[in-house]
C-alpha cells in the first residue's frame, strides 16, 4: 500500500542537554492483518508495516518490530535523551518493500 | 449502592470474566510456545514490568497499551487470545531515556496481554494484564 501513507511526528523544538523528551509518532496505514476475508470469502493478503526505527544523529533510540496485531495507523510514544542539537530520523518499513521516512530537528541549549 | 439493573449487569459480567481468567483460552499454548522460543525456556521473574492497559476496551481494534520495564534491553508483547499471539517487540537503543513505550493494538477477544522483557543482564521478566474487550463497541 503505497498510497495515502503519511507519517506524522511530534518532537519538541528545543530541549536542555540531557533532558528526557517524549516523542509521539503516527503513520497512516491500513495494517491489513491477513486474517480478514472479503465479501467472497477470500483472505485479504497481509500488508503491514513490519518495522519502525527512530534514530538521533545516527544513534538508535528505539527499534520496533510490528506484527499484524498492531492497530491501523500505528502509533508509538516513547522517550529519548538528546545530548546535543541534531536531527531525529524516523523510518517505517512496509511489507511491500516501501520505506517511509521523516526527520525532525531539535535545538539543544 | 442501589441494586439497579445496570449494576447487576456490571457485577455479573465481572463474575464471568473472573471465571474466564481461571481457565486459559485455547490459544494459550501458542503463546507459551512463542514465549519459550523467545526466552529459550529460561525462568522468568516478575515485578519489574508495568503494563498500562484499560480494564475494559470497548473497541478491540485499537486498544491503548503502555509498557514500562526499567533496565530492559527489549520488551516483547503477546496477546494470548489472538490468532497470532505476537504483537510487537520494542528494542531500546543507547539514546532511549526510559525503557517504556506506548502503542495501540488489536485484541480479538477478552484476554491477557503479556509482556516479556529481556533484561540487560540476560535474564527475563514477565507481566500480565487482563483486558476485557467489548466487541463492536456496543458499551454493554
Amino acid at each position: 500500500m503505497a498510497s495515502g501513507v503519511k507519517p506524522r511526528v511530534k518532537v519538541p523544538k528545543k530541549a536542555a542537554a540531557g533532558e528526557t523528551i517524549t516523542i509521539k509518532t503516527l503513520i497512516s496505514h491500513k495494517m491489513e492483518s491477513g486474517q480478514r476475508k472479503d465479501s467472497d470469502g477470500n483472505v485479504i493478503p497481509r500488508s503491514i508495516i513490519n518495522r519502525f526505527t527512530a534514530d538521533f544523529n545516527g544513534q538508535n533510540v528505539i527499534d520496533v518490530t510490528l506484527e499484524p496485531a498492531i492497530s491501523t495507523n500505528p502509533y508509538f510514544q516513547f522517550e529519548a535523551v538528546v545530548p546535543e542539537s541534531g536531527e531525529f530520523t524516523f523510518t517505517w518499513y512496509d511489507d511491500d518493500g516501501d520505506v517511509y521516512d521523516t526527520s525532525k530537528k531539535i535545538a539543544v541549549s | 449502592m442501589k441494586l439497579t439493573r445496570r449494576n447487576l449487569l456490571i457485577f455479573s459480567s465481572a463474575g464471568v470474566a473472573a471465571t474466564a481468567m481461571g481457565s486459559l483460552p485455547a490459544f494459550a499454548s501458542l503463546t507459551d510456545d512463542a514465549i519459550a522460543a523467545l526466552t529459550g525456556g529460561a525462568d522468568m521473574g516478575t515485578g519489574v514490568i508495568t503494563i498500562t492497559a484499560p480494564e475494559i476496551a470497548e473497541n478491540g481494534n485499537t486498544v491503548p497499551i503502555g509498557v514500562d520495564a526499567p533496565g530492559a534491553e527489549s520488551i516483547t508483547l503477546f496477546a494470548d487470545g489472538n490468532p497470532v499471539p505476537a504483537v510487537a517487540t520494542f528494542a531500546f537503543g543507547p539514546l532511549a531515556a526510559s525503557n517504556a513505550a506506548s502503542t495501540r493494538i488489536r485484541l480479538a477477544t477478552t484476554q491477557n496481554v503479556i509482556a516479556v522483557a529481556k533484561m540487560q543482564d540476560g535474564s527475563f521478566q514477565m507481566a500480565k494484564a487482563n483486558v476485557k474487550v467489548t466487541i463492536g463497541g456496543c458499551g454493554g
